[in-house]
């Protein structure tokens, strides 16, 4: 199974499920410290403050009713009502060829990789693959991408520095139908959800496959970093509103961040997970596994003593306020 | 016009013009959350402790939704409680501004001050850069050695990143375009890469060396050892963290994880210019201690700016960064016109003429999503943040009816009837009801200026720094 390379990454930097609050279970069964305990581990998985309070609510109800009193039953029930939120399955693996996967996301993310990882992928399954460097922005981002179409025996079609990414699409669009590559995936620029005109460019890079292959792109994926806090919901709902975005790739997963702003996404916003990236080999990324992302959710979440908290400096209050 | 006695510079009145018009209409700030929790208190004595704690859950929301650390938080929470029930209510202040200016100023605090780069000792002084895969050292090197250069230091870089693909094309790409040599050598380790290059850039006459090290998570023993090891050669003069404003929750040990091991002196917020709050700031200058030196604010080799704790502390709660607007407002007004307008706005003449310049002088401003993000949103949660692109959309559409309107009828809106409504409506595209909105909006627009020009400047929201 893939989930086994996903799961020996996390547990690298993961310790035991339900780590700091497994300790709460016990003696001071569903006590207030329970409840608290449980909100610090949602909040600090980044599943923001909202959702930990609605599952909490959740929770307290389902105690009630069923007659729940332990606390370790409660992590059961909790466990259920996460793997039932992220029942929304990634999409299939389109069947048409050729095939247009384009990724997008925000600065740095991890797009150029995560392209060289689903590469990997489809040559694994016997296709052929072409990769296109629509990021014609940022610094030897072409250079970048060229390196791994090289370790992976890819073609790799680029544009000059600071040209228009939509011919390097087109371009690329077209040398797939020529020499008959099943699937092409294209790796954008990093950019603020916020910038406007970056992301009517995005509409532009589809509009572009699509006018040279059909229904293309088939598949738009969305890197987002497994550190991102709250903001990932924002960039989330910015580039599903520029462009049809089909799903997540949570990269970065072997960080010490747990990822669940992905949960918040997929469960405000229906988006399903498709991969998650875990290091930065092309071996990296595997298909998303629901149970192995929430065991990484609520893994152990230490706290910091508070002792270790420096005290701010009294004479650094800015006076000009 | 306004008589001199006002004092109402141009300036003011056009800060005031864009706040007013904008934030007070589209956004609840967290002042105004408040306000509803503090109705019912009465105006005398001290601040109610069962008053205060239900306040206090307000900002905690806000504070967690702003990606503050959940420890950080609740010991942040504590002293603001104390401060505040030791606080006699002001006369000038409601308590809700009160709150919000105890809760303001503890932030600031916390924040710490602008430290500048220690430059001191033998040249050529090294400064080092570290943090985790993507954010943003290679980029952050590159406008630091501008930026120093533009101080006069005659600066060189140093790709220690011999494992990303292409990252010392990267760098030296970046050098190139900024006129600043990099060196780079495939087949020596990091450590000795930067020992060699800091020979070279010595030899060279540099007064500054960058190192630009690779991307790593702290909890990578081998490669935080590495760190060490070119710390323990260099002596740098400065170890500056490079963190993703947008982090969230993680950012206390992700700073903690490189602080421990290492020793920071400082640190380094980018991509500050999506909307992300920057709570992770507070939480790593909680755990770390070491002051917050510069942020980044885009991509190009220009976006780097001072780190100031004020504006980002009106950030984090949501008050939006109102400083940065005025900045960008009175780049983009032609101050002397502006004035005039405004002056004549405040009388209460404000024709559809006046409005459609208006809308002209906010898009000029850029794009209105960017624009957006600097005015103070409610905490509603980031799904729930005004959508710039549909404000855009909005603002194009009420051009195009005013665009579609004879000077006559944009003067006098009132000879407006059903037939010349249509009109406008089909030559904009639009309909009747979108023209009726918009005679609204413009009509409540003039009461508003009016009123405001009777009521001087107390009538602003915030405070104008
Ligand atoms: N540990 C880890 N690092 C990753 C992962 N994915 C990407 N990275 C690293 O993150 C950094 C940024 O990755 P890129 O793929 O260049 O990110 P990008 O989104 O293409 O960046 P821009 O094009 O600049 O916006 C690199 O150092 C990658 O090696 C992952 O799953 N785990
Ligand atoms: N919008 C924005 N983008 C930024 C900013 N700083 C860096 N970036 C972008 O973030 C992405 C990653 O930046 P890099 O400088 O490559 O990051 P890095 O830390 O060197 O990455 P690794 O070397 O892979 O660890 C690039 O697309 C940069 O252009 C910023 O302040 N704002
Ligand atoms: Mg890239
Ligand atoms: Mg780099």
């Amino acid at each position: 199974m893939e989930g086994n390379r996903w799961r020996q990454a996390l547990a690298r930097t993961r310790r035991t499920a339900f780590g700091r609050l497994a300790s709460l279970v016990g003696a001071t069964d569903l006590s207030s410290a329970f409840w608290e305990g449980l909100e610090e581990t949602l909040v600090q998985a980044d599943l923001g403050i909202k959702i930990a309070q609605t599952l909490i609510t959740d929770l307290k109800e389902i105690s009630r009713a069923e007659g729940l009193t332990r606390g370790d039953q409660i992590l059961e029930r909790l466990h259920t009502l996460l793997l039932r939120s992220l029942e929304m399955v990634p999409n299939p693996e389109p069947e048409m060829r050729p095939l247009v996967i384009i990724l997008v996301g925000v600065n740095g993310s991890g797009k150029t990789t995560s392209a060289a990882r689903i590469a990997h992928r489809w040559l694994s399954s016997g296709d052929k693959v072409m990769l296109a460097a629509a990021d014609t922005y940022r610094a030897a981002a072409s250079e970048q991408l060229e390196i791994w179409g090289d370790r992976l025996g890819v073609e790799v079609i680029t544009g000059q520095s600071g040209s228009d990414p939509g011919a390097v699409v087109y371009n690329a669009a077209q040398a797939t139908l020529a020499r008959d590559v099943d699937v092409l995936i294209v790796d954008t620029s990093g950019r603020m959800h916020t910038e406007h005109n970056l992301m009517a460019e995005l509409q532009k890079i589809c509009r572009v496959a699509g006018k040279v292959i059909p229904g293309a792109p088939h598949q738009v994926l969305l890197v987002l970093d497994a550190t991102t806090g709250q903001n990932g919901l924002a960039q989330a709902q910015a580039f599903t509103d520029a462009v049809d975005v089909t799903g997540v790739i949570v990269a970065k997963l072997d960080s010490s961040a747990r990822g669940g702003v992905g949960f918040a996404i997929n469960s405000v916003l229906g988006l399903p997970i498709q991969y998650v990236g875990f290091g930065e080999t092309l071996e990296d990324l595997s298909a998303f596994d629901a149970e192995a992302f929430v065991d990484g959710l609520l893994a152990e979440s230490e706290t910091v003593p508070r002792h270790e908290f420096p005290a701010p400096n009294p004479h650094s209050i800015n006076s000009n306020s | 016009m306004l008589s001199a006695g006002r004092s109402l510079s141009a300036k003011q009145t056009v800060r005031r013009l864009v706040c007013q018009s904008w934030c007070a209409k589209m956004f609840e700030t967290l002042t105004e959350r408040l306000q509803g929790v503090f109705r019912n208190l009465s105006r005398r004595g001290k601040l109610r402790p069962a008053d205060v704690d239900t306040a206090l859950q307000e900002i905690r929301l806000a504070l967690l939704e702003a990606d503050v650390h959940y420890q950080v938080v609740k010991d942040f929470l504590e002293t603001v409680r104390e401060e505040s029930l030791g606080e006699d209510i002001s006369r000038s202040l409601n308590p809700a501004q009160q709150v919000v200016g105890i809760l303001n100023r503890e932030l600031i605090v916390t924040l710490g001050e602008p430290a500048p780069l220690t430059l001191v000792g033998e040249k050529p002084r090294a400064i080092m850069l570290v943090g985790l895969q993507g954010s943003g050292k290679t980029t952050t090197a590159a406008k630091l050695a501008r930026w120093l250069r533009g101080h006069g230091e005659r600066v060189w870089m140093v790709a220690a990143d011999p494992r990303r693909p292409a990252a010392a094309e990267q760098l030296k790409v970046l050098g190139d375009e900024i006129g600043v040599p990099v060196f780079f050598d495939p087949k020596l380790s990091p450590p000795n890469l930067c020992e060699a290059g800091k020979e070279e850039a010595s030899k060279g006459g540099a007064s500054v060396v960058i190192l630009d090290t690779a991307g790593r998570s702290q909890l990578d023993q081998p490669m935080m050892e590495e760190l060490r090891d070119i710390r323990d050669a260099i002596h740098p003069v400065e170890v500056l963290l490079v963190a993703d404003a947008m982090t969230g929750q993680e950012a206390l040990r992700i700073a903690q994880g490189f602080q421990e091991p290492l020793g920071l002196t400082g640190m380094i917020l980018s991509k500050m210019d999506g909307d992300a709050r920057g709570g992770a700031a507070i939480s790593m200058r909680v755990v770390t201690g070491v002051p917050i030196k510069f942020i980044g604010t885009g991509e190009a080799r220009d976006a780097l700016e001072t780190f100031d704790p004020n504006r980002l502390a009106s950030r984090i709660l949501g008050m939006g960064d109102l400083r940065g607007l005025y900045e960008k407002a009175e780049g983009s007004f032609d101050m002397d016109q502006a004035g005039q307008q405004a002056a004549r706005l405040l009388q209460g003449e404000f024709t559809l003429e006046d409005f459609l310049e208006q809308l002209a002088m906010m898009r000029r401003m850029g794009p209105l999503g960017k624009l957006l993000e600097m005015f103070p949103t409610g905490f509603g949660g980031a799904n729930l943040q005004v959508d710039g692109n549909v404000a855009e959309r909005q603002l194009i559409r009420t051009q195009a009816i005013i665009q579609s309107m004879t000077s006559d009828e944009r003067r006098r809106p009132d000879l407006l009837n059903a037939s010349r409504k249509r009109r406008i409506a089909s030559g904009s595209g639009t309909t009747v009801q979108e023209v009726n909105q918009l005679l609204r909006q413009y009509k409540q627009m003039r009461r508003m200026f009016k009123k405001a020009g009777k009521r001087g400047m107390t009538g602003l929201p915030f405070k104008l720094r």
